[in-house]
């Protein structure tokens, strides 16, 4: 019983902050005079309401889940990653091309060839910022933001200029993928692979954190990088992998995103999935089994914002307004986490105190 | 050919006052959180709340001059909840930074949906360029009016900081809180103000953004300006004067795409577009050093730790 309460009182500050944020986006919504409850109601069903819209609302967690791990691994040896989106875009990008390089190869060699340049276009990417604060001190928040911002402006030079179809009038794009290419739904689900591969990659990393050697360093570096390096822990090579490892993971997103939903590499590929990948990342206090809960509802969050925008007539960025609260509250929430932890130590002391 | 060289440099010239106006408010205003010792990274979505507030209030009033006092009071109201919720235990700076950029930049759009058409009137511009008979000097001189009061905060921070009690007291709340604290400075009280003042100085080069310089309401109208503000002060070191010479460098450097498309010179637009960045970058990797801290760094900074 103490333990299960004890369990529960972890999760209390994410229910609270989650609680609050609808409590103000609802109280957001009636100043605009929008009926609060209709709209939440709205959001629920535009998310999980129907087969359709749990399929979407599962296809948009699917990236969701590895742009968060973007931002997991990375934390979990003490650095703060807000560049997913580039590493997305790049990797995204990467896949594209190789549909470009050479459209004859049969699917079974060209995907997994597409999964891994997508993988090691990100990966780079990302691992680049970590590399620049470890060797130069380069502030890694700002950096990878930085880069991000440049591999935008790559990936628009490269799909407007020398990767363009010249048959994409209206929105350049790459080639599109041959006939075949195109990565297939889940067997019962109208959701595409890119979904399990996801959630299997936050299990894995939830497993190598929890039960490897090299996890259990990567946590020592982020809890203390003085006194990992004490004990003789190789830090640069274990930050620089995270951030390799989580790139890799947003590129990989990119390339589903080409490869099982677009069908060719284009600023379709640019929205927003980096950024709520922070949130999503943040909501799972850097857990990589909680991302997968997370990234289901931020993703059910970024479904429903069509049928606000139909029913309501609100703007698109209802959804975002959410999620901004959504984030703030989770950070604001932390501060009661300190009491919680006090409470949590009640609990796991012994029932009767021992008499002196 | 040199006749287009001159055009070019015209257009970085005149750039680096007109791109460069935004980047000078944005960066005193982290100039200011930062000799607190906190870091404000939510700047960029206070940029663009302070836009399109400016803009909506500029279209609402017919008066400029109201749509920038009004877009610094978002920023006053939106850096005071960055400084109390950062006062909160346990609540990182720099990760409600984040999330105050994706919350200002959603309330933006959100509540700027319907002035996204219709014609808002603009701040005006003073005419330095009337000596010259070439209409390329006279556009390029047409220096908004912000910009000299940009220069006159400039100086005054300069002034401030160094001079006064207060500016002493920022300094020492964000060099050695322990120290301020000892001689009962509020040390809290002191960064929530400072955060709030910061929000309000980036709010107004939001508003420079929609009511000047490209001077309407869209939802692409930041490119980060934010964002590259935070590192333009660590490149300045933190020095209102460094801020206003970083602002201008980094000015010219994003006028440099507008410029090339204006001689004729079309290839790698996008590239171009992103120099500000790679600038940006290249003058971190430059200025910083791993295990050393900068002269003149807040000692209370957590972004260079």
């Amino acid at each position: 019983m103490r333990a299960v309460l004890r369990a529960a009182l972890g999760g209390l500050p994410t229910l609270l902050a989650v609680l609050s944020a609808l409590a103000m986006f609802s109280a957001f919504l009636e100043l605009h005079g929008v009926p609060a409850t209709e709209a939440l109601q709205l959001m629920v069903k535009g998310a999980f309401g129907s087969a359709f819209a749990f399929a979407n609302t599962l296809q948009r967690a699917a990236p969701l889940m590895l742009t968060a791990l973007c931002v997991v691994l990375p934390a979990r040896a003490g650095l703060i990653i807000i560049g997913g989106e580039g590493a997305l875009a790049l990797g995204g990008l990467a896949a594209g091309s190789i549909a470009m390089a050479a459209p004859s190869l049969s699917p079974t060699i060209a995907l997994p060839l597409m999964a891994l340049a997508g993988a090691l276009t990100g990966g780079m990417w990302i691992a680049a910022s970590g590399a620049l604060r470890q060797w130069r001190g380069v502030n890694e928040t700002i950096g990878s933001l930085l880069l991000s911002y440049v591999a935008i402006a790559l990936f628009n030079h490269l799909v407007e200029g020398a990767l363009r179809d010249p048959a994409s009038l209206n929105k350049p794009s790459t080639p599109p993928l041959p006939a075949g290419w195109m990565i297939g739904t889940l067997p019962g689900l109208d959701t595409h692979w890119g979904f399990a591969v996801g959630a299997l990659f936050c299990i894995a990393a939830w497993v190598f954190m929890r039960w490897s050697v090299p996890g259990f360093a990567l946590n020592v570096v982020g809890g203390n990088a003085q006194a990992a390096r004490l004990v003789g822990l190789p830090v640069n090579a274990l930050i620089v992998g995270a951030c390799f490892a989580g790139g890799a993971a947003a590129g990989l997103a990119g390339m589903f995103e080409v490869a099982a939903v677009q069908g060719s590499a284009n600023a379709s590929l640019l929205s927003g999935y980096g950024t709520a990948g922070i949130l999503v990342a943040f909501a799972a206090r850097q857990n990589p089994l909680a991302v997968i809960v997370c990234a289901i509802l931020v993703g059910g969050i970024g479904a429903s914002g069509s049928l606000l925008q139909r029913r309501l007539d609100l703007p698109d960025a209802a959804t975002l307004v959410l999620q901004g609260l959504i984030f703030a509250n989770l950070l604001a929430w932390e501060a009661f986490n300190g009491r919680i932890g006090r409470w949590q130590l009640q609990l796991s002391a012994p029932a009767e105190p021992a008499r002196v | 050919m040199s006749e287009a060289l001159v055009t070019l440099a015209i257009g970085m010239i005149a750039g680096a006052v007109r791109v460069g106006t935004p980047y000078l408010f944005v960066s005193l205003g982290e100039c200011i959180t930062e000799k607190s010792g906190r870091v404000n990274l939510g700047l960029e979505g206070i940029l663009v709340s302070g836009a399109m507030c400016g803009y909506a209030v500029s279209y609402l009033t017919q008066s400029a001059w109201i749509g920038v006092g009004c877009a610094a009071g978002v920023g006053l109201m939106l850096g005071l909840l960055h400084g109390l919720a950062c006062s909160l235990p346990r609540v990182n700076d720099i990760a409600f930074g984040i999330a105050l950029m994706l919350l200002g930049t959603g309330l933006a759009f959100f509540l700027g949906k319907p002035y996204i058409q219709p014609q808002a009137p603009q701040l005006p511009s003073l005419a330095l360029g009337a000596w010259s008979g070439d209409p390329r000097w006279q556009s390029a001189l047409a220096v908004n009016a912000l910009f000299p009061i940009g220069i006159a905060l400039a100086l005054l921070l300069h002034w401030g900081l160094r001079s006064t009690a207060l500016g002493l007291a920022l300094r020492l709340v964000g060099d050695h809180e322990g120290t301020a604290r000892a001689l009962a400075y509020p040390v809290l009280k002191v960064r929530i103000a400072a955060t709030a003042i910061g929000g309000a100085f980036a709010g107004v080069g939001g508003a420079y953004l929609s009511l000047c310089y490209p001077g309407s309401w869209s939802e692409g109208l930041s490119s980060g300006q934010g964002i590259m503000a935070v590192a333009l002060v660590i490149f300045a070191r933190w020095r209102p004067l460094g801020c206003l010479a970083a602002a201008l460098l980094f000015g010219a450097a994003g006028a440099l795409g507008p410029a090339l498309q204006s001689i004729g010179v079309t290839w790698g637009y996008h590239l171009f577009n992103a120099v500000p960045y790679a600038l940006t970058l290249g003058i971190m990797i430059a200025s910083s050093r791993p295990r050393q801290t900068l002269a003149g760094t807040p000692g209370e900074l957590s972004l260079t730790r």
